[in-house]
């Protein structure tokens, strides 16, 4: 099936890269930044290739608002960040939320708060993807562990984009974005790519850009068409037209969180290890996955009932599948590189909190399997 | 190509009617110009994106029946460049306040000049936060009252010509909401131009600005516009240095102009890769 020129020896950075060309990505904007501007450096030698835009802003805030731009008009767009550069998008991030902009932001995760710990690995934007712009809103929030994953998930990020219209913010770290490793570039075909959806009101009729379909769809109408409309990021009735009326204001809200946190377990995405007779769980995600797949499986090989529950999409988080897989753990151990942002969502999904435990790790380098070790013989009454 | 006769209700959207600003206010005759320009162009609706930001000035874009992005405080220009980018074939006319083109969005302003972008940035400059009622602008200048100056400004301002015309905008103009036949001929010639064109128009806020500064109603102070402005190199100019200009100040044609210049850059990519 694959090629000899299909596989490719690349860092994380590449691999979301040649995702994301291959989802159809044909407009980007960024800024700068470590460590994620090898996306940028690899777009701005990719895009032109197959006719696709890319363009270096003044700073992050104008990246973010030429991905929207660039939406409006059709487009698979993209922008790439990190910590600092994070914050700065969260306002113009919002704007893609309210107005409804398919749209996906990779922040490739770095030390922090404030300039932080650039050049080293960290998970600590796990809740500012969440809730990092301002107002009630829902989000999409993927991850992965290996460059393989990095390239289904960057695909996945665009399909969901367009499905529900919503910004997908892609949350690699610096290990993954960095680390090199094989990766093999599907045929085209191979993985589903999911195409703007247009709408077919024809000239002349009435076009209500903000009216979902039965299925919750948006159909949209790029500017340049033949349906002239309004895009705002007001609270807006089914015109685009700027409303305060409770009634508009309300259901637009509820609109917005409930397209995703309805449809939480379509847009879960999980992988599992051994999980079918264990008693202790990892639920991991990202780099530190990698660390807690392996100690697990050097733990199996001394018959210790262990397994793993690989996180890769954050948000909406799936507390629903979190719950049923750990149903029969005596113990879970969350696996992540903050002071514990996964493992207050699965104390609050699981039936036993108490039972959860936090193996983190927050000094810059990657958590061992041994730092996973540790906790667990504690946890098992075993010496460390 | 010129139509016929302009009628305005066939470049409004009837919907967002009536207007939000204030009696008095200058930027209905701004909005006036602005869509007797593009009729006079013979432009059509669905070639033309308007995107704003926030603040009096930025709701233009809602009254007007082309594709419009009503976006954030200061980034207009920024989300324009991301749809002109994408789709050169489309018109780019961004009407900003002058707190939106010039405090927050500043940066924005000089780098979109500077590339030369095809834009036509608006700036309604009328010296003051409006909306938030009455706060001092970067160009209110010196020695102003507003609600946060209430012992005077002491910040100066900017000069829009100036800051256009060194950040590399390939063609600038400035006129006023008195000058309405001026100000129309004027936003004609930064649309038809290929390149990133700025047109600063003086524009009354009576409600803030005017009381605040003791300038009148809106009749005195659009008085004040037609007293206290000249042509380009008015002999008015030799008794008063301080009258302000009014015209054409920067047109250049022999500047790339940026959308041109990255499908120069696609065609050499699409060589290199074959």
């Amino acid at each position: 099936m694959n090629n000899q020129n299909n596989i490719k020896f690349v860092q994380g950075n590449e691999a979301c890269v040649e995702g994301a060309i291959y989802a159809g990505l044909n407009f980007f904007a960024g800024y700068p930044i470590t460590p994620s501007t090898e996306i940028a450096e690899h777009l701005a030698s990719r895009l032109p290739q197959k006719g696709g835009k890319f363009i270096q802003m003044e700073d992050e805030i104008a990246s973010m608002a030429a991905i929207i731009g660039a939406s409006l008009t059709g487009n698979k767009v993209m922008t790439a960040t990190s910590g600092p550069g994070f914050s700065l998008k969260q306002e113009a991030l919002g704007y893609a939320c309210m107005a409804e902009i398919p749209c996906v932001i990779a922040n490739v995760q770095r030390g922090g708060p404030s300039t932080g710990n650039p050049t080293h690995v960290s998970q600590g934007d796990v809740n500012q993807a969440r809730w990092g712009t301002h107002g009630d809103h829902a989000i999409i929030a993927l991850t992965a562990s290996n460059h393989q994953d990095v390239f289904n998930i960057t695909v996945q990020a665009f399909n969901l984009a367009e499905t529900y219209r919503t910004p997908v913010i892609l949350l690699l770290d610096e290990v993954i974005g960095h680390m090199r490793e094989k990766l093999v570039i599907p045929e085209p075909g191979e993985l589903p790519v999911v195409e703007r959806l247009r709408t077919s009101v024809k000239k002349g009729v009435d076009y209500h850009p903000y009216l979902p379909r039965e299925d919750g769809r948006l159909p949209m109408s790029d500017f340049g068409g033949e349906h002239r409309y309004n895009v705002t990021g007001l609270f807006h009735d089914m015109w685009g037209f700027p409303s305060n009326d409770p009634k508009v204001v309300s259901e637009l809200l509820r609109h917005l969180v409930d397209k995703i946190e309805t449809n939480v377990n379509e847009i879960a995405m999980y992988k599992e290890y051994w999980l079918d007779d264990a008693d202790y769980i990892l639920i991991s995600y990202g780099s530190s996955a990698r660390s807690a797949i392996h100690m697990a499986r050097n733990r199996r090989a001394r018959g210790v009932k262990i397994g793993v529950l690989e996180l890769q999409t954050l948000w909406p988080f799936p507390a629903e599948m979190v719950r049923e897989k750990c149903a029969g753990a005596k113990a879970v151990i969350v696996v992540e590189m903050n002071m514990g942002q996964v493992v207050t969502q699965v104390k609050n999904a699981v039936d036993n909190p108490h039972t959860v435990f936090l193996a983190n790790r927050v000094d810059g380098e990657l958590i061992s399997p041994s730092d996973i070790k540790t906790l667990l013989r504690m946890i098992q009454g075993k010496g460390v | 190509m010129k139509k016929e006769r302009f009628d305005f209700k066939d470049y409004i959207r009837p919907r967002f009617f009536p207007h939000m600003w204030c009696p008095g206010c200058g930027h209905g005759i701004v909005l006036s110009s602005l869509l007797r320009a593009v009729h006079e162009l013979g432009l059509e609706k669905n070639e033309i994106v308007i995107t704003s930001g926030i603040g009096c000035s930025s709701r233009i874009s809602g009254y007007v029946d082309f594709h419009s992005l009503h976006t954030i405080h200061g980034r207009a220009l920024a989300f324009a460049t991301g749809v002109k980018l994408s789709k050169p074939s489309l018109k780019a006319i961004v009407p900003m306040g002058d707190g939106d083109a010039l405090a927050i969005g500043g940066n924005h302003f000089i780098h979109a000049a500077r590339r030369n972008i095809d834009i036509t940035a608006i700036v309604m400059n009328n010296r003051i936060y409006g909306m938030t009622g009455g706060q001092f602008s970067p160009l209110s200048g010196s020695g102003k009252k507003a609600t946060t100056a209430p012992y005077l400004t002491i910040d100066r301002e900017f000069d829009v010509v100036d800051l256009a015309k060194s950040a590399g905008a390939t063609f600038v103009a400035r006129s006023t909401v008195f000058h309405a036949v001026e100000c129309k001929d004027l936003l004609k010639k930064a649309i038809a131009h290929k390149g990133f064109s700025v047109v600063e128009i003086l524009t009354q806020c009576p409600t803030y600005y005017g009381r605040k500064n003791k300038e009148g109603d809106a009749i005195q102070m659009m008085e004040g516009y037609k007293n206290n402005t000249v042509k380009i190199g008015s002999k008015k100019l030799e008794e008063n240095p301080n009258l302000i200009q009014r015209g054409i100040f920067v047109e250049k044609t022999d500047v790339p102009e940026y959308c041109e210049a990255y499908d120069r850059i696609i065609q050499t990519a699409m060589k290199g890769k074959a």
